[in-house]
């Protein structure tokens, strides 16, 4: 019987680049297993990508794929669902990558509501510069431009992507790999622009500079800072601090922009004729 | 001692665990959190299912694994 | 059959909508500037009409970057800008032309640096054309100087990208992107347009970066079968990165001479007066309107003057003009900057005449008289 790496994983790419315990890889697992469930035509799919480690994983799936430029992945990813609205378009972003330098791109994909699904693998670093801090470094915690500490703030991405206008947007773990393979096939399987963030580990970059010295470690951790949405709601403001919760936040149906578009297509026709 | 292959497996009448070993880059994780404590680490780090009649078969391991390296035959998939 | 022709009197910008229209544009992705705005104005509204789309992007990274995706789908795909927005689109220009994905992108030229003079022309954006990216890469860049040139440009523009897999910049200046010109619109049927050549393999073997004879890789479409990966990084013949040291050295000549090769079709000048010439003007866009003026004006005083008018600036024409350079005494080069084309004249002329430049950056357009002038000068010396 085939499996899904013989299913869905360029072979010849493997063993990845990515270090030992690096949750890059069980976000990967997990996209698969959501597709594999989905049953997705591969010729159907194109996955998009920017620059970082996370961002690698397009290289390693046997899809329509692209690596693009940092930050960028979700305009790329604009233009191929206008064109061909009827692929399946999946966009997997670094924090950084989406939050920083794509932090714009990823506010007005929301905005617009495109039928993509991105999403993010948070490990609240800059994992392949190094360990820069990044837009979603937690405040007090170290990276290698934050020497002394993190005084930044840290965006929500969830209540971003809510309030910017997602119809999905949910939030997972690598700890929790079976939840979170769930969530992205429910965030594929939705109209409209879906997101699903995944705290993940970078134990090189992230892991050292703040005393995780290995992979179990910092899944440890992962698994202390996250709870359930139910859990969150019986917590206190104070207890709420430090802590990430986990689940689905937004689950709408609204419809997509390339449907719309086909309403201007109508529109204009009927307006115009088809003369030029 | 017997040089390991790339591709270990390991079974019981129940049961399927194979490590490509090739691919594994002894991280832990799938030891560490394994719920009944089947999987121990040889040498190198990689996982051996020394106590693989306690498996349940949750396979947790295999879906934790960032390197597609441990896999679990004979698992019920459940969607919670 | 209608044998009428079809003349319009339009506004430069709109030629290039035309033109674009009739190459088979399907998709365009922008953020409004002066002076280019009217064609993603004019894209709006004609492309619902046939079926294609259009999007207004947040900014001109965005716009660049979904031209290039809707060209992995399969469209024919257009952006337009002017210099703050084609600063911003170098990243992904570089991005279209490492992994051969064909688009037009118009830049119609404005005072600069920075938001500089929006609303007065200037040619200060042609080394940009060529090196704006980071990286060594080759490039097409057109340069029409007439309203009716923008629109047979903007055609053959979209047909060098199809052909040669890489994006070619149009590059206007806000004098002719404005200014309102008879043109001739041809018949769908009297146009030849090129589409990308596909692969004839079947999927398993498609190879998505091993080229042809020509030096260009067929292009599958995503979407149509064919499973490959596209990245910024250097890749090797099935578009996965490589780090070896032949593989890159092979990849990265292979692209400059996709060019190189076809540089006789790629090429498109036009001479006026030169075959007796004893000076030569070499010009282009707007400025070449005024040089072919001056040519008149001086020919009227006796001067053997000629003019050199380039259409395709980049690759740049330097056989043709090192043999013009063999023949005429004297070469000026008017320009609407302090000095960018005439580096390459001096380049090609190797020496054999005198070259001058004649730069204008006050936001004015150079005029004929001003050209004859520094001719009268110059021929004192
Ligand atoms: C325009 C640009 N600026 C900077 C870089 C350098 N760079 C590469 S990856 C990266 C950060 C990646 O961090 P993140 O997106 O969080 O992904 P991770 O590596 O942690 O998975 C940066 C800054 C780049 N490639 N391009
Ligand atoms: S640096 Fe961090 S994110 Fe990058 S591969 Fe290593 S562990 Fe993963
Ligand atoms: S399937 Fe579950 S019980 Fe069995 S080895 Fe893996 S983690 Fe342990
Ligand atoms: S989780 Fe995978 S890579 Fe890590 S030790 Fe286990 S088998 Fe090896």
């Amino acid at each position: 019987m085939k499996t899904i790496i013989d299913n869905y994983i360029r072979k010849e790419m493997f063993p990845n680049i990515w270090c030992p315990g690096c949750g890059n890889g069980i976000v990967l697992g997990a996209i698969i297993r959501a597709i594999d469930e989905l049953k997705w035509d591969k010729n159907e799919i194109v996955a998009v990508s920017g620059i970082g480690c996370s961002s690698r994983i397009t290289g390693y799936v046997d899809f329509c794929t692209m690596n693009t430029t940092h930050g960028r992945a979700l305009p790329f990813a604009t233009g191929i669902k206008m064109a061909k609205p009827d692929l399946k378009v999946i966009v997997v972003m670094g924090d950084g990558d989406c939050s920083a330098i794509g932090g714009n791109h990823f506010i007005h994909a929301a905005r617009r509501n495109i039928d993509l699904t991105a999403i993010i693998i948070n490990n609240m670093i800059y994992g392949m510069t190094g360990g820069q801090y990044s837009p979603l470094t937690p405040t007090g915690k170290f990276g290698s431009t934050a020497p002394y500490g993190n005084i930044d703030q840290t965006f929500d991405l969830a209540e971003l992507a809510t309030a910017a206008g997602a119809s999905y947007v949910a939030r997972g773990t690598v700890y929790n790999a079976r939840q979170s393979s769930s969530l992205i096939k429910k965030a594929l399987d939705k109209k409209g622009f879906s997101v699903v963030e995944i705290i993940s580990d970078c134990p090189i970059s992230y892991g050292k500079m703040n005393k995780m010295k290995s992979p179990v470690d910092m899944l440890k951790w992962i698994k202390d800072i996250t709870v359930s949405k139910k859990v969150w709601e019986a917590l206190s403001e104070e207890e709420k601090e430090g802590k990430l919760v986990t689940g689905e936040f937004v689950n709408i149906d609204r419809m997509d922009y390339s449907e719309k578009y086909k309403g201007i297509i109508k529109k204009a026709q009927e307006m115009g004729g088809n003369k030029q | 001692m017997k040089q390991k292959k790339l591709f270990e497996v390991y079974q019981n009448n129940s049961v399927k665990i194979s490590v490509r070993r090739e691919w594994c880059k002894s991280c832990g994780i799938c030891i560490e959190f394994c719920p009944k404590d089947v999987l121990v680490p040889d040498d190198q780090g990689k996982p051996i299912p020394e106590n693989i009649d306690a498996c349940i078969k949750c396979g947790l391991c295999e879906l934790r694994c960032p390197d597609f390296a441990i896999t679990v035959g004979g698992v019920e998939e459940k969607d919670e | 059959m209608n044998n009428q022709k079809n003349i319009k009197l339009l506004q430069g910008n709109e030629a290039c909508v035309e033109g674009a229209l009739l190459s088979g544009v399907k998709f365009f992705a922008g953020y409004p500037i002066t002076p280019s705005s009217e064609i993603a104005e004019g894209m709006a509204k004609k492309l619902p009409k046939i079926g294609g789309k259009f999007i207004q992007m947040e900014d001109e990274i965005a716009s660049m970057a979904a031209v290039i995706g809707a060209s992995m789908a399969g469209l024919k795909s257009l952006t337009a800008t002017s210099g703050p927005g084609m600063c911003l689109k170098q990243e992904n220009l570089g991005f279209a032309i490492i992994n051969e994905i064909p688009c037009v992108v118009v830049n119609a030229q404005r005072g600069g640096p920075s938001t500089g003079l929006p609303t007065k022309p200037s040619q200060g954006d042609m080394m940009q054309a060529r090196w704006g990216t980071h990286g060594d890469h080759p490039i097409i860049a057109l340069a029409p100087s007439t309203v009716n040139e923008i629109l047979t440009l903007t055609i053959k523009a979209f047909n060098f990208s199809e052909k040669y897999r890489t994006p070619v910049i149009l590059l206007l200046d806000e004098v002719i992107a404005h200014m309102r010109e008879k043109v001739e619109i041809p018949a769908p049927e009297d146009i030849e347009v090129i589409n990308r050549k596909k692969p004839t393999v079947p999927p398993e073997e498609y190879l998505p970066f091993k080229p042809d004879e020509d030096g260009v890789p067929p292009m599958a479409n995503f979407g149509e079968g064919y499973r490959y990966h596209i990245t910024g990084l250097v890749h090797n013949y099935k578009g996965l990165p490589t780090s070896d040291s032949q593989e890159i050295d092979a990849f990265i000549r292979r692209l400059h001479n996709k060019i190189e090769k076809s540089i006789k079709d790629i090429i498109i000048i036009e001479r006026y007066l030169l075959d007796d010439a004893k000076i030569a003007l070499i010009a282009y866009g707007s400025v070449a309107r005024a040089a072919e003026r001056t040519v008149k004006l001086a020919r009227e005083e006796g001067l053997k003057v000629g003019l050199l008018k380039l259409l395709t600036i980049w690759p740049f024409c330097s056989e043709e003009v090192n043999k013009l350079a063999q023949q005429v005494d004297l070469i000026i080069v008017p320009e609407m900057n302090l000095g960018q084309m005439v580096l390459e004249v001096e380049r090609a002329s190797r020496g054999k005449c005198r070259v001058v430049p004649y730069g204008r950056v006050d936001g004015e357009l150079i005029n004929p008289i001003e050209i004859l002038g520094k001719i009268r000068e110059e021929i004192k010396k």
